[in-house]
């Protein structure tokens, strides 16, 4: 019985289903990144599968997919009514991010791109 | 919620929202980390191909060597998760165990990045010689310098686990160390996909 509170420490309960569900998930993922990456360098810029902005874009893609799996296993990060202190905040980050990231990324290339045409 | 979790709850109910409301405290801290490496990631995205003589990433990335380093750092943060399982069990020679795979992991991580640093500079295309380096070893090293204070932080608790065996104070601390450990693991998903696998291109 005494052990018990220390389950409440984080937002969300950890168990052993959930670690091995993270990284199974996990591995996949971070082995499908690699494939492709790998059949792209093999193939140089012949790859029939995507175009280098394809394969960008299928990249970030399982990147993405892969941050919320080991957000959800791993942090275990959920919307109970605990575990939405540490969502809010969470979810503000994302946004900030995408700002700084995303309005960086657009801000430079239109510059670059002005600048060559 | 189950009756038992309510009960459990309304038992320890000072004790655990002094607990959360610290927890929640180290969660804005990796939140700021976040935005911090945010701008590394920027900085990366814009000066990538800055390049001189046009040596970039593409010219040093070995897929294998970076898959092994993803893989380490991957296994540790599941390594650490069965080491806060066991926290949860109080069975503290478990714990410890795990603690040390987890540091040793670690350690092969932070061996291989350093061993990839070294040779970048041995070759002569060390972070002072273009934007793109530059940006490239800041990135990363932040990232691997995070990685070594966390490893140093688990050879503390592995002291205070041996000193004080599974109290309060040590399952906060374990606590805070594992939401660090796994956020670090998510960080670098981004580093292998952004600056090797798509700036390897």
């Amino acid at each position: 019985m005494t052990s018990e509170p220390t389950h409440k420490l984080t937002s969300g309960v950890k168990t052993l289903q959930a670690y091995a569900i993270g990284l199974v998930l996990a591995l996949l993922l971070t082995f499908a990144s690699f494939g492709l990456a790998w059949m792209h360098l093999e193939q140089g810029n012949h790859s029939h599968l995507f175009s280098p902005a394809g394969l960008m874009f299928a990249l970030m893609i399982l990147a993405l997919v892969q941050l919320f799996v080991q957000v959800v296993c791993f942090l275990r990060l959920n919307g109970s009514k605990e575990g939405r202190w540490e969502l809010m905040p969470f979810l503000f980050v994302l946004f900030v991010v995408f700002i700084i990231a995303g309005g960086s990324i657009w801000i430079m290339w239109s510059l670059n791109y002005n600048m060559m045409h | 919620m189950t009756a038992h979790a309510i009960t459990e709850n309304e038992h320890h109910e000072e004790h655990h929202d002094a607990d959360a409301t610290s927890v929640l405290g180290f969660w804005i801290y990796i939140m700021s980390d976040c935005v911090l490496f945010s701008c590394l990631f920027a900085t990366f995205a814009v000066l990538h191909a800055n390049t001189y003589n046009g040596f970039g990433v593409h010219n040093f990335l070995d897929l294998p060597y970076i898959l092994a380093e993803t893989l380490f750092l991957l296994a540790s943060s599941f390594t650490y998760g069965m080491a806060i399982l066991n926290v949860y069990k109080k069975r503290r020679a478990k714990v410890l165990t795990w603690l040390v795979v987890t540091i040793l992991l670690g350690l092969s991580f932070v061996g291989l990045e350093v061993h990839e640093f070294l040779h970048l500079f041995s070759i002569g295309h060390g972070p002072q010689t273009s934007g793109a380096m530059s940006a490239f070893f800041t990135l990363v090293a932040t990232h691997g310098l995070h990685v070594s204070i966390g490893l140093l932080w688990m050879i503390i608790m592995v002291v205070q686990l041996c000193k004080f065996k599974i109290n309060s104070d040590v399952v906060r601390r374990l606590t805070y160390l594992g939401l660090f450990w796994a956020f670090l693991d998510i960080v670098w998903i981004f580093v292998y996909t952004v600056v090797y696998l798509i700036g390897g291109m």
